[in-house]
């Protein structure tokens, strides 16, 4: 058994054999040619049947995802079309009479070097889209058409490299158990496609998986970003028994799915979603969330090449606050910096990102960056229950001023006539440990917090949770953390203020107990998680999770307190 | 050589759906036609040229053609930015 670590891209547990898709690394043999006018011929003719077949292609592709996703072969057609590359390709084969399967290979890898070296995330993409459709193109020339994808005969989990569209749009969908690749990101287009279909996906795990066989076994941990291949009887018993109860649960969930999270001693708590996108609106409402306890707005800045506009992002912020009705949906401000970039949002490079200038103080030194948003959801927020978060607060200070440009944006809306949002609640991230500790003054001047345990761990514990050799002890589970957020609700309660936290911790069944029992009124989490969650505080006592709490503060290590939760709560382990 | 300057007022600048959209009403025109972008020039009718130029939203153009329909192919290609690539806010 091994396991291996990569980025959760859509959640879930898939179980079955392994499918290598190898796509043939297609052998290129470079010779001189006689006859170039023939060698042409033969270059249009394939280009011919190429044409054909990704026409063929973008009507799949349209009826399986949709026109946005299909639009991606047209832009390829263009490419094999594209007089520039065609020129070049011309002069290797009538000047240097190199054949033509050289020729093109080699002027279309030019190309995707040249696109690959601009730093810009959208046009590497497209790096990837030449070198597919010259790969259909010479394996038109040499007549290999056989896709890798026709191996695919009983249900599997797929690993390869990465996947281009032309790869996964040949797969048959009813044999693919889940994904694994080498390569990409969260937005890669594999992590996308999972996500359409619902299937697991686990993306950008490193160059192990390439040693992965045809037929080993395999599980994809889609929520914990996690491959184990051929897992031990043990293990792989519990993986089914998680897939089982995953399914079982969530059906289960579906019939009570707008019931409340009421503990069996009558204690309610607020049990919303973390969402980072418009189309995570209908994911969050059918899984039962009562709101939305972080929408991260990141999503409007990535995959472009600009900033959005204000009228744009209020349509977004608008769309979504709306879904929810009278419900709360807590707008987060743009988070980046640390280890978010934005391309087009010129930062300049810091030795220490994450204690340097990055979400609110970013946005604070950035008039021009923070004002549409601030105006686009003062906009949004009329006539529905929008409520503004502002991340990486240290200081009384920040708010203060925060909120001295969010007037002022309020003021210069009121003058040109619009309709704003005339009570909207304000909430800062607790995240830094400087404002867990003046909480007591911070509660006076927000409406709420919202505890970000991530940040909050690395910070307090001076441990990188990108860095695999220290990250454990970043865990949230520490009891340094457990008292900071202790300190930080009492705080807050004591000024009649509420507490949520959307940290990955809210939708743990480990600390569920413990940030009940601390008095926690609100749990922001991955929709998925949410119908365990709301399950776990139907199934125990209010009274007991705060004795709980008490206890686990006094334990000396993460591990002591994992330990106790799982023997003194034995419910966590039923979900 | 007559020439035109327009500004890309496309949330994704002259990427994706709108620079596929610009290459093929270039391709109508025989005239020979260039697109410059700061320091950078590419041949109208080439994707990767036009992607590779980088012109994001707000970015300034200046289109030049040469040829029979350079007055036309001209006039298409600005009237095509001015439209916003036919999505019209």
């Amino acid at each position: 058994m091994k396991s291996i670590s990569g980025i959760p891209a859509s959640y879930g547990i898939a179980i079955g054999p392994a499918f290598v898709f190898d796509r043939a690394e297609i052998v290129i043999e470079t010779y001189s040619i006689k006859d170039p006018a023939a060698e042409w011929k033969r270059f249009e003719e394939a280009r011919k049947k190429t044409h054909l077949q990704l026409d063929e292609v973008y009507l799949k592709t349209v009826e399986e995802s949709g026109e946005e996703t299909a639009e991606i072969f047209n832009a390829q057609k263009l490419m094999l079309e594209d007089p520039e590359l065609i020129k070049s390709i011309k002069t290797r084969v009538e000047k240097d009479l190199t054949n033509i399967e050289s020729a093109l290979y080699e002027t279309a890898e030019s190309y995707a070097q040249q696109l690959e070296a601009i730093d810009d995330e959208y046009l590497s993409a497209r790096a990837l889209d030449i070198r597919d459709v010259s790969s259909r193109c010479l394996r038109n020339l040499l007549g290999t058409t056989d896709s890798p994808a026709d191996g695919l005969k009983t249900p599997s989990v797929i690993v390869a490299k990465d996947l281009t569209p032309s790869d996964t749009v040949l797969l048959n969908k009813d044999f693919v158990l889940g994904f694994c690749t080498a390569e990409g990101g969260s937005t890669s287009h594999t992590a996308i496609l999972a996500r359409g279909l619902g299937i697991p996906a686990v993306v950008g795990a490193g160059t192990e998986i390439e040693d992965i066989q045809n037929g080993e076994d395999l599980v994809i941990d889609g929520d914990a970003g996690e491959i184990v291949i051929n897992p031990d009887p043990d293990a792989l018993k519990e993986f089914r028994n998680r897939q089982e109860k995953f399914y079982k649960i969530k059906a289960e969930a579906e019939d009570v799915t707008h019931q409340p999270a009421v503990t069996t001693d009558g204690h309610q708590v607020e049990i919303v979603a973390n969402i980072g996108n418009v189309e995570g609106v209908q994911a969050a409402l059918d899984a039962g969330a009562e709101g939305v306890g972080l929408l991260r707005s990141e999503f409007l800045y990535l995959e472009r090449s600009s900033l959005p506009s204000e009228e744009e992002q209020y349509q977004k912020y608008k769309t979504i606050a709306d879904a929810f009705g009278d419900k709360p949906v807590i707008l987060r401000t743009l988070d980046v910096g640390g280890d978010k970039d934005i391309p087009y949002i010129d930062m300049p490079r810091e030795a220490n990102p994450f204690l340097g200038v990055r979400a609110i103080r970013l946005c604070l030194s950035r008039p021009e960056l923070f004002k549409p948003q601030l105006r686009a959801a003062l906009r949004a927020g009329h006539g529905n229950n929008l409520k503004l978060m502002f991340p990486m607060v240290a200081t009384v200070d920040d708010v203060i001023k925060t909120k001295e440009v969010l007037e002022e944006c309020r003021d210069e809306l009121k003058k040109e006539g619009y309709d704003v949002a005339e009570e909207m609640d304000i909430g800062i991230m607790i995240e830094i440990p400087s404002a867990a500790i003046m909480a007591d003054q911070l509660s006076e001047v927000v409406d709420f917090f919202s505890i970000g345990t991530n940040d909050l761990s690395q910070y307090t514990l001076a441990a990188d949770r990108t860095n695999a050799q220290v990250a454990q002890s970043a865990s949230g589970f520490q009891p340094a953390v457990f008292r900071l957020i202790k300190g930080v609700i009492d705080a807050a309660h004591a000024n009649g203020k509420w507490v949520g936290l959307c940290g990955e911790m809210a939708g743990e069944l480990l600390a569920i107990p413990i940030l009940l029992g601390l008095g926690l009124d609100e749990f922001s989490m991955n929709p998925p998680a949410i119908p365990f969650a709301k399950q776990l505080i139907r199934a125990i006592s209010f009274e007991h999770a705060q004795q709980v709490a008490q206890t686990a503060l006094n334990l000396k290590s993460d591990t002591e307190i994992r330990e106790y939760i799982q023997i003194e709560v034995p419910e966590v382990n039923l979900g | 050589m007559p020439e035109v300057t327009v500004t890309i007022n496309h949330d994704v600048g002259l990427h994706a759906r709108p620079a596929s959209m610009f290459v093929q009403t270039a391709a109508k025109y025989s005239s020979d036609i260039e697109v410059t972008h700061g320091e950078t020039t590419a041949n109208a009718k080439s994707i990767l040229g036009i992607l590779a130029l980088g012109a994001h939203k707000d970015a300034e153009i200046t289109i030049k053609a040469e040829g029979e329909d350079a007055d036309e192919a001209l006039k298409a290609l600005e009237q095509l930015v001015l439209d916003n690539f036919g999505e019209n806010e």
